[in-house]
Parts: C-alpha cells; sequence; structure tokens
C-alpha cells in the first residue's frame, strides 16, 4: 500500500504529454452540475468502497479535503484515477475519459470550503491566537507550537467559518481523527493526562497537556482510561467576547498554507 | 553460497518433492513442504527446541527485505537447505536458510491495469518434484524451475480484464496443481481449477456457481448465476485416503444485494469436497446462505481424524468469517458443531443442521444496517493453528463492525468493473480489537484469549515446544504458553504482520519465521 512518487510522476509526465496537455495545474474548466452528479454516481460504485461515502475515507484516504496529497491539481487527479498509484491499493480504473473527469468534478466538490464573508479582523485575530487564545500551546502553525492538537497551517482550507466556530465554542462536538484522550495511572501513583501518540498490545505513547512525551508498558499501569468523547481544548465561549471570537475565525481562515 | 559447496551437497540443495514426500510431511518437521505444513493444515510444527523454557533467548536469526510496498503475505516453503518464498505482486525468490540470502528470483511483468479489491499480493506457493508453482494477480499459473527460478510453463487461468486474479497458494495433489481464484468483487463467476504438474493442461474445472442443468443453479433466480462470485482465493486442504479436496468459497455477487440472485446461491460461503482426480462435487455445506453481508468462506479447513461422540470420525473444523466455528464430517459434510466464537449480529442462531436464521436488522439498507462483524469478518485468510497435544484451536479474531449501507444506484455488471452495491461505515465511537482465541476443538468454546490492540491479520503457529506464535497489526510478535495463554515472548519488528508464521529447521537450529512490513524475519535461540 505505499507508493513511488517517482513513478507516479512519471506516469502524470506521460499521460500529459498524450494530452498534449502540461503539467501545470489544470481545472477541469467544464465541469456542470451534472457532472457533478453523475461523478457522484459513479464514486458510489467505483470509489466508495475504499473511499467511503462522499469521500470520508475507508481503507483508502479521505477525498472529502481541499488538497489531497497526491493529486493536488484536476490534472493530477485525473491521472491517478486512470493510472491508478504503482505499488498501492489505487488501481488503475480503466473508465472513459469523460467519466473520470466527472468523477474529478465531484470528488473537488467534496472538498470544497465555503468562502465567508467573515465580519472580523484578521489581524487582531492572530494577536488572540498568539495571546489570549492560548492557541500556540497545543496547535502548530509554520512548524511552531504545540502538538496535543491539529496542525493549523492550512487550517483554513479545511474547515470553513461555521466548523471553526463550532470547534473554539463546543470542542467535543468534533474531536479530530489521533487526537484521543487517554487517563492513566501508574504502579507508582503518578496519574497523567494527555493525548494519545500512538499504541500497541502492549504498550502507549501519550503526550501530556504541557506537550511533554511519554512512553509506558502497559504492564507498568494500573489504570487506562480512553475518552475518545473528551478534548483536552477548553470552549472560548466564557474566554473570548463574541468580537474577539470573529477575530480568530477570521484569522484562522486566513491560513491556507500551500506547504 | 560458495560453489564448491554446491557440488559438495547436490542432495542437501534444490532437492526434489515428490508427492509421497508432502504426504509424509509429518514425517520431516525440519521443513515445511506445503501451505499450512500438511495436508490437514494444522499450521503446526512438531519442532520443540524453542520451548517455554528458553523463548526469552529467541533472537532475529536473519532478515531478508523486499523492495516492494504491497503487504508481504508469504507462507514461505522450506526444504532441503532452501526457503521459497512469493514477493508481492507475484514474484518468488529461493534464500538460502541459513543465511537468509537470495539464490534467484522470479520476476513477473505485470500489465498495469490490473484489477484486484484488496491489493496486489500473494499468499505463498506449491512444490512438486522439481518444479515450484505461484498464482499470479494477473491470472496465470506458473511452474518454475526449483532450481533456477526459470519458468517451465505457464498458462492463463482467467482473464484479468474481467478481474479474476490469484493471490493463493496453490495446493498439490498427486500429480496435480490446485488453484483458486479471486474477483468476487467484480462479479466473476467462480471456480476451483486442477492443472497437469508436468504440461500445465488443466484437468479440471469445478465452478463454484453451478450453471443451467446442474444441481444448485436453481438457488440462483434469473441468470444472476453468471456473475454469482463465490470464488476460491485461499488455499484449502486434502484428504489422501477418501481422495478428496476440501476449499472454501466467497461471497456471491454482488456482495451486498441479493435482489436479484434471490435464493440461497449455491455454493457461495460455502465448503465444497471434491474428487480430486475429477473435480467432481462429493458434499457441500453452506454456512452463510443468500449472504448480503461479504462473508467469504475463504478460510483454511483444517482436518482431524479422531473420536468425537464415541465413534472415530474424519473431521474438518472450520472457524468462519461469520463468527461461527464449525466441525463437520469430512466424508458426508453432516454438521456437528457449531458455536459462536466472536461478536456477531447477522445471525438469530443456528438450527440442528447448521443453517443460520438472518437477524432482519443486519442486512445493509441506503440508511445503513449495524452489523458484527464488518465485512473483513471475524476470521479471514490468515491460518489458524490446530494443537493436538493441548487439544486447542488458536484462531486470531477480528472484533469489529460497521454500519452496512447500500449506494443510492443499484449495482450494475460491467466486466472488470467493481459489483458490490454497497459500503461500510465505522461505527461511531467504536474501537476495534482483537483476540488469538483457543477454542475447544470440540466445542468451539472459547478456553482462553490474549486480547491485541486492533483486528489482526496474522495467522497462528503452534508447536511441539508448547508455544503458540502470532503477530499484529502495530509490529508486535509474540509467543504464548500453549496451554495458558500466558505472553512468554514479544518483538516489535517495525511493521505490520499480515502473513502466517512457519517453522523451520537448519544445522540443529530451530528458526521460527514470518513476515513484517517489508522484512522476513527468521528468529532463532542466541548463541
Amino acid at each position: 500500500m505505499k507508493r513511488s512518487i517517482k513513478s507516479l510522476a512519471s506516469v502524470i509526465v506521460a499521460c500529459a504529454l498524450l494530452l498534449g496537455q502540461t503539467t501545470e495545474p489544470v481545472r477541469q474548466p467544464n465541469a456542470t452540475t451534472a457532472d457533478v452528479e453523475q461523478g457522484e454516481r459513479t464514486y458510489g460504485t467505483e470509489c466508495s468502497y475504499c473511499h467511503g461515502p462522499q469521500g470520508v475515507g475507508a481503507i483508502g484516504p479521505v477525498l472529502a479535503a481541499p488538497r489531497i496529497r497526491r493529486a493536488q491539481t484536476d490534472q493530477a487527479l485525473f491521472q491517478v484515477i486512470r493510472e491508478g498509484i504503482p505499488g498501492t491499493q489505487m488501481p488503475a480504473s480503466g473508465l472513459p475519459a469523460a467519466q473520470i473527469w466527472q468523477l474529478v468534478a465531484y470528488v473537488r466538490s467534496l472538498g470544497h470550503v465555503q468562502q465567508s464573508n467573515s465580519t472580523g479582523d484578521p489581524n487582531r485575530g492572530e494577536q488572540i491566537y498568539a495571546g489570549k487564545g492560548g492557541c500556540i500551546q497545543c496547535h502548530a502553525l509554520s512548524g511552531h507550537g504545540g502538538a496535543i492538537g491539529p496542525d493549523l497551517t492550512d487550517v483554513g482550507s479545511r474547515l470553513d467559518k461555521d466548523n471553526l466556530r463550532t470547534a473554539l465554542l463546543m470542542p467535543e462536538a468534533s474531536i479530530p481523527r489521533d487526537f484521543m484522550q487517554v487517563r492513566l495511572v501508574t504502579k507508582d501513583g503518578k496519574r497523567l493526562t494527555g493525548v494519545r501518540v500512538n499504541e500497541d498490545s502492549f504498550s502507549i505513547q501519550i503526550r501530556d497537556l504541557s506537550n511533554r512525551f511519554h512512553s509506558f508498558w502497559k504492564s507498568e499501569l494500573t489504570e487506562l482510561v480512553k475518552e475518545p468523547n473528551r478534548s483536552p481544548m477548553p470552549s472560548y465561549r466564557q474566554t473570548l467576547t463574541p468580537d474577539e471570537l470573529d477575530n480568530l475565525i477570521a484569522y484562522l481562515e486566513s491560513l491556507k498554507s500551500n506547504l | 553460497m560458495k560453489l564448491w559447496l554446491l557440488l559438495a551437497y547436490p542432495a542437501l540443495l534444490f532437492g526434489q518433492v515428490p508427492y509421497k514426500r508432502i504426504l509424509a510431511a509429518d514425517s520431516e518437521p525440519s521443513n515445511w513442504l506445503t501451505f499450512a505444513g500438511g495436508y490437514q493444515a494444522h499450521s503446526y510444527s512438531q519442532l520443540d527446541q524453542i520451548n517455554t523454557s528458553n523463548i526469552s533467548g529467541l533472537k532475529i536469526g536473519w532478515m531478508y527485505q523486499i523492495k516492494v510496498s504491497h503487504h508481504f503475505e508469504t507462507e514461505p516453503l522450506v526444504f532441503d537447505g532452501v526457503m521459497y518464498i512469493t514477493e508481492p505482486p507475484s514474484d518468488v525468490t529461493a534464500l538460502d536458510i541459513r543465511t537468509g540470502r537470495p539464490i534467484w528470483t522470479y520476476r513477473r511483468s505485470l500489465p498495469k491495469d490490473i484489477i484486484v479489491c484488496c491489493g496486489q499480493v500473494n499468499r505463498g506457493l506449491a512444490a512438486l518434484d522439481d518444479q515450484l508453482f505461484v498464482g499470479t494477480v494477473d491470472g496465470h499459473l506458473v511452474a518454475l524451475d526449483m532450481q533456477t527460478g526459470r519458468v517451465r510453463w505457464d498458462v492463463r487461468v482467467a482473464d484479468y480484464k474481467e478481474a479474476y486474479s490469484i493471490t493463493a497458494a496453490p495446493l498439490t495433489v498427486k500429480d496435480k496443481i490446485i488453484v483458486g481464484v479471486a474477483g468476487a468483487e467484480y462479479g466473476v463467476r467462480g471456480f476451483l481449477d486442477a492443472y497437469d504438474a508436468k504440461t500445465g493442461k488443466r484437468a479440471w474445472r469445478f465452478w463454484t456457481v453451478p450453471g443451467p442443468g446442474e444441481a444448485g443453479n436453481e438457488t440462483w433466480s434469473g441468470d444472476s448465476w453468471k456473475i454469482g462470485g463465490a470464488t476460491t482465493w485461499v488455499t484449502g486442504s486434502y484428504d489422501p485416503q477418501a481422495n478428496l479436496v476440501y476449499w472454501g468459497t466467497g461471497n456471491p455477487s454482488p456482495d451486498y444485494v441479493g435482489d436479484d440472485r434471490l435464493g440461497d446461491n449455491l455454493y457461495s460461503d460455502a465448503i465444497v469436497a471434491l474428487d480430486a482426480d475429477t473435480g467432481t462435487l462429493k458434499w457441500h455445506f453452506q454456512f452463510t446462505p443468500h449472504d448480503v453481508l461479504d462473508m467469504d468462506a475463504n478460510q483454511v479447513p483444517v482436518l482431524l481424524d479422531a473420536e468425537f461422540r464415541g465413534r472415530p470420525r474424519k473431521l474438518v473444523l472450520f472457524a468462519n468469517r461469520n463468527g461461527f466455528y464449525y466441525m463437520l464430517d469430512r466424508l458426508t459434510g453432516e454438521f456437528l458443531v457449531g458455536k459462536q466464537f466472536a461478536r456477531q449480529t447477522w445471525a438469530k442462531g443456528l438450527d440442528d443442521k447448521g443453517r443460520p436464521t438472518w437477524n432482519p436488522e443486519a442486512v445493509p439498507t441506503t440508511a445503513g444496517a449495524l452489523v458484527y462483524p464488518d465485512d473483513d469478518g471475524t476470521a479471514n485468510w490468515f491460518s489458524p493453528s490446530l494443537n493436538l497435544k493441548t487439544g486447542l484451536f488458536y484462531q486470531n479474531v477480528r472484533e469489529k463492525g460497521a454500519i452496512q449501507r447500500l449506494t443510492r444506484e443499484k449495482p450494475t455488471y460491467t466486466p472488470g468493473r467493481l459489483f458490490m452495491g454497497g459500503h461500510r461505515l465505522p461505527i461511531p465511537g467504536e474501537e476495534p480489537w482483537g483476540a488469538l482465541r483457543a477454542l475447544d476443538w470440540k466445542t468451539g468454546e472459547t478456553r482462553w484469549e490474549f486480547r491485541v490492540h486492533t483486528p489482526p491479520w496474522c495467522g497462528v503457529l503452534s508447536t511441539a515446544g508448547n508455544l503458540v506464535f502470532s503477530g499484529t497489526m502495530e509490529g508486535d510478535f509474540f509467543a504464548l504458553d500453549a496451554v495458558s495463554g500466558q505472553l512468554l515472548w514479544r518483538i516489535q519488528t517495525g511493521g505490520a504482520i499480515w502473513a502466517n508464521p512457519i517453522s523451520y529447521m537448519s544445522e540443529g537450529k530451530q528458526y521460527i519465521v514470518v513476515s513484517a512490513g517489508s522484512s522476513l524475519i527468521a528468529f532463532s535461540l542466541g548463541q
């Protein structure tokens, strides 16, 4: 299930040449609503088993995202669907080109984040992010900050204004994957709460709320409680004023790194 | 290996594996001559050098790395100083069993439009006389010269463009090579084939979906039999006295929608007993009639001669993907035992003939049906192990449910296109887990379990050293006390383990072998 980037790149170049097109980012220019709808039907029969309904991810990666790592342009997505990804479970589709373009249109629609008419001031929001909000303690931005919560470098590409507001006011409403809170007690009585970094049958690794990394053999623990519905992130309902919240959301919306 | 050594010990390298030798595999426990270690498919080693008293000294003896990143699911063969493995997608390598150094490799050129549902993998090979046999993901069966890896013959079993593929180890029976196919997610019509080992000429074919005029065809409405699935993608077992081959069959197609294939859909999700010479059906037993949850019965049938209910019986044991452990009379197919061994909600129970009563709430809908197990099942292709010293049948178990949902569009069949009609969603908040369970082979009752973090995809090996070996998706490979289930040894290999472990002995040293990540690892006791 792993991949050869080099061979994928070769395939893309070769196919682009065949099509008489460049490898520059290209979007399907003529996708209509009908194309998206037909793409959705094709997706249901051809793609959903591995990528989940509406691209939520299953055996294959999440497609409901503004950027797909292996297919950052529509042209690249077309090639991936047509040629598959060598060395992975992603097969060549064998579909006609027109049908692939419909699929591309549908998949891109899944990851589209609505632009909002934000009323906040992103510059002030940036100050809240670094100061009063304390976000940097737990979240990384362009390589700086903590790792208790998700990296926010491109959060504006992933979440719209409403999602961001929900995440700030009700963090436990949708806890991101791979950030499960755990509580544990060691045999010598030490108590620790943190976010699970990794786990296997015999050990668990966690990051505590101070961003310190800890590793335990399970045999060293007297208690290990997983709290999948709890978040270490506080609600900002009482902490920030409505204006401050708008400003912070405006700042987060502006984070659309292409790194 | 130096040339002089090759010349000095010709008998030790590249030996011959006549059928009689495979028949008597029990008499040479230092080797691993056929899939699951012998025709009865016990995945049990009589070697006991590594045992409960010294297991703490088990170390890595050697490693071999593959250079592709598909799942490495091989079950090696070992004999005469050489190990033969398959590498994904469809390659074969011979290794020196003392050092792990490669001797030759057969690399298959594959078309780039291969169609497989679940990875370009391979789970092993077969040997006969001076040849090896491997199935390929482009639907071929290939015979190789054991000494050089050169192709002796290469026959097309089925058309890969229709999505037929081969991932299972073939099985040698007398002068024939028996091989099954995959592709039920694409609406192929399943079959099991036998080929003449010398020529590659097909000796017989058993269609697992009967055609018009054949018994069982009436269990398919309309023309649905033509695209009925029931593929044969896990290696079976063989009873030389009865001359019967036992093989599991997979799901009917399409996987999740049964409206256009009304009836029981024989011989999907079943075990079939076939005459080894002709492929004629002797009996069948269907575990999951009219399946709409992808309950492939592609597991390993384990054979056993034992006293049961006061008289000697020839038995077949089968821990099924659907969550039930079965014992059948292997001469007649009579149902003897059916016992749930993992969480399941699809069936309300089994009647006295072993036929399940479907839970209607488990039938997928467009809104979704919450069901246990999910469509990967409680068991799958990975081998169980039967240990007659402990009386236990060791089975890795997947405890994972799903919301099985139909797609809005009814599936339509097009050759080479997915033909399933649904997909699964995770159950919110569920953390799937797994366990190695020790079942009393007579009853299917769980005696103990060793819990693992996530549902496993690793087979089980038990040994005369009173040990049980298996592994996890997080890369842990471990040994348990075969009687108590107590953990005795473990190592973190760094790669997910998708394979059946085996054991062999070389120069007086016992090895335990398993693939993990992209590594094949041979463990032995330290100096």
